[in-house]
């Protein structure tokens, strides 16, 4: 498969389907693994690289789930396609930055991505829409199953699976889901959600993961620690967390509604507004407003066959695809103004937003809504 | 926030030389990892990979699996403070698995060839340390 075929189809994650997908956005597992007495490759030369690189590969290639994959060497990929993969999560930002010696190999349908050579040999993510932790790890759980017949993986009784940084070893497996929390923002209530999700030693990160900032107020949270527990329990424990904030949410939308009507119509028809009409925008702008549209849609203030757009414009507007789709380098400034127009564009047909439609029957989606007189 | 990327030569110049400021291990695993590892005094070199103490300083991440073996004492004290227990406790390989049921006949076994021993009935104990004899190369190809 082609780096353009790729572009053209969005990823099943992307068309948010999923269970809960109002709230959760995405829902990805990776397990990280290593060959017995190989250098990690961040300490192992050019040459032990592409050897370690020429044994995986092919064994990634030939698994049944890998039909016509996307697999191209980190090297034979520009800096402005490998930031594309970024932005869709299909590789990491520590893998983007590497070159000769690394690789990565990905299903047709984008749900399975294979990075070889990034921190660890060998790390397998399964990226699914809404909440499904459970499908995403069932999947890379088979692939590293029929891997560890054809690969001798580093693997000590007592630790489990050994990776290069002591904070994955055991289980290798890291499981994180994408949280779209406006509610709980707007109502100031994020940082006490952060705190509590992180006593319990679950992590909280921004939309690119470790280091980053939180955009369109949307945020990663994910498992800590992966030593003394089974994969299983860190998956349900990170489910029933999930669950809670996903109530929390609603409830906070639902307050907003009853308490701060001002506040929120006043959000989304700014956020309208600015869309609509704005010739210039940077991608945290867009991000932070596109994920007020998205409440909007939410609350039923605008029409919900126009989710998709939306949905997509979140990707769509990234750095990395804004150029990709013009196919040319464009400068900040350039950016900026391409990608109001594409918005002011795709907002085209967008109706005002309607406001009684919410007072009426305040759509709470996934969770039964609150009885107030 | 405002990210400088130095080489070795630029950051002595730019008096970027603080020994801390390079503890990398530090950064990523918490105040203290990097002593931590230093403390366990094992060995200060993997044998396989020749990765030392002061590269995990360093990078916060070792060099191949080996090095979990060769600074074993250090990492165990730091394992322990970032996980929620010492010893995995989820999927087996199962060439492990094979091991693991190797392991747990040879414990039997071992057992049996003490009573065997104690009880003078050499007959069974000598058929008993055959036995073992070959589990034990079993394991060591298995291995």
């Amino acid at each position: 498969m082609k780096f353009q075929n790729l572009m053209a189809s969005t990823g099943e994650w992307l068309r948010g389907e999923g269970p809960h997908h109002q709230v959760v956005v995405s829902s990805r597992v990776r397990l990280a693994r290593n060959l017995r007495n190989r250098a990690f490759p961040g300490w192992a030369k050019k040459a032990e690289r592409t050897i370690i690189l020429e044994l995986i590969k092919p064994r990634v290639e030939e698994l049944p789930e890998m039909q016509e994959p996307f697999s191209e060497l980190l090297q034979d990929l520009s800096a402005l396609e490998k930031q594309v993969l970024v932005e869709r999560h299909l590789i990491s930002r520590e893998h983007a930055a590497k070159s000769v010696g690394s690789a990565v190999i990905m299903n047709r349908k984008q749900t399975l991505s294979v990075m070889v050579n990034e921190e660890d040999h060998l790390r397998m993510q399964s990226i699914r829409s809404g909440l499904q932790l459970r499908q995403a790890f069932k999947l890379v759980d088979k692939v590293d199953s029929a891997l560890e017949g054809k690969l001798d993986f580093a693997y000590d009784t007592k630790l489990g699976y050994l990776t290069a940084c002591p904070t994955n070893v055991g289980t290798g497996m890291r499981a994180s889901a994408m949280l779209h929390l406006p509610g709980l923002v707007l109502s100031d209530l994020i940082n006490q959600v952060i705190q509590a999700v992180n006593k319990i030693g679950l992590a909280v990160r921004g939309l690119y993961g470790e280091g980053t900032e939180a955009m369109g107020n949307l945020f990663q949270i994910s498992n800590q620690t992966t030593l003394g527990e089974k994969e299983e329990e860190i998956i349900s424990r990170l489910n029933k967390v999930i669950e809670t904030i996903i109530e929390k949410e609603q409830d906070a939308r639902q307050v907003l509604i009853q308490k701060r009507p001002n506040t929120l119509w006043d959000q989304i028809g700014r956020a309208y507004g600015l869309l609509t009409y704005a010739h210039a925008m940077t991608s945290k702008e867009a991000l932070n407003l596109l994920s007020v549209v998205k409440l909007g849609i939410d609350l039923g203030a605008f029409p919900e066959d126009k989710r998709l757009g939306i949905d997509q414009l979140f990707i769509e507007t990234q750095p990395a695809h804004l150029q990709k789709s013009t196919q040319q380098k464009l400068n900040a400034e350039e950016r900026d103004h391409f990608r109001a127009q594409i918005i002011r564009e795709r907002l085209k047909s967008f109706p005002k937003p309607d406001i009684s439609k919410v007072a009426r029957e305040p759509e709470t989606g996934d969770s039964e809504p609150e009885k107030h007189e | 926030m405002q990210k400088v990327n130095l080489c070795e030569g630029c950051s002595k110049e730019k008096g970027v030389q603080d020994p801390t400021g390079f503890a990398l291990a530090d950064l990523l695993l918490g105040i203290g990892a990097a002593e931590e590892i230093e403390k366990g005094g094992s060995s200060t070199r993997c044998p396989v990979c020749g990765f030392t103490q002061a590269d995990f300083k360093k990078t916060g991440r070792l060099g191949c699996s080996s090095c979990y073996v060769a600074f074993a004492e250090g990492l165990n004290s730091l394992l322990k403070a970032m996980h929620k227990g010492t010893a995995h406790v989820g999927k087996l390989p199962s060439r492990a698995q094979k091991t693991l049921a190797l392991s747990d006949r040879m414990k039997t076994l071992t057992e049996d060839l003490r009573k065997a021993v104690q009880e003078e009935n050499y007959e069974t104990a000598a058929a008993l340390r055959d036995e073992i004899k070959q589990l034990e190369s079993q394991l060591a190809g298995s291995k």
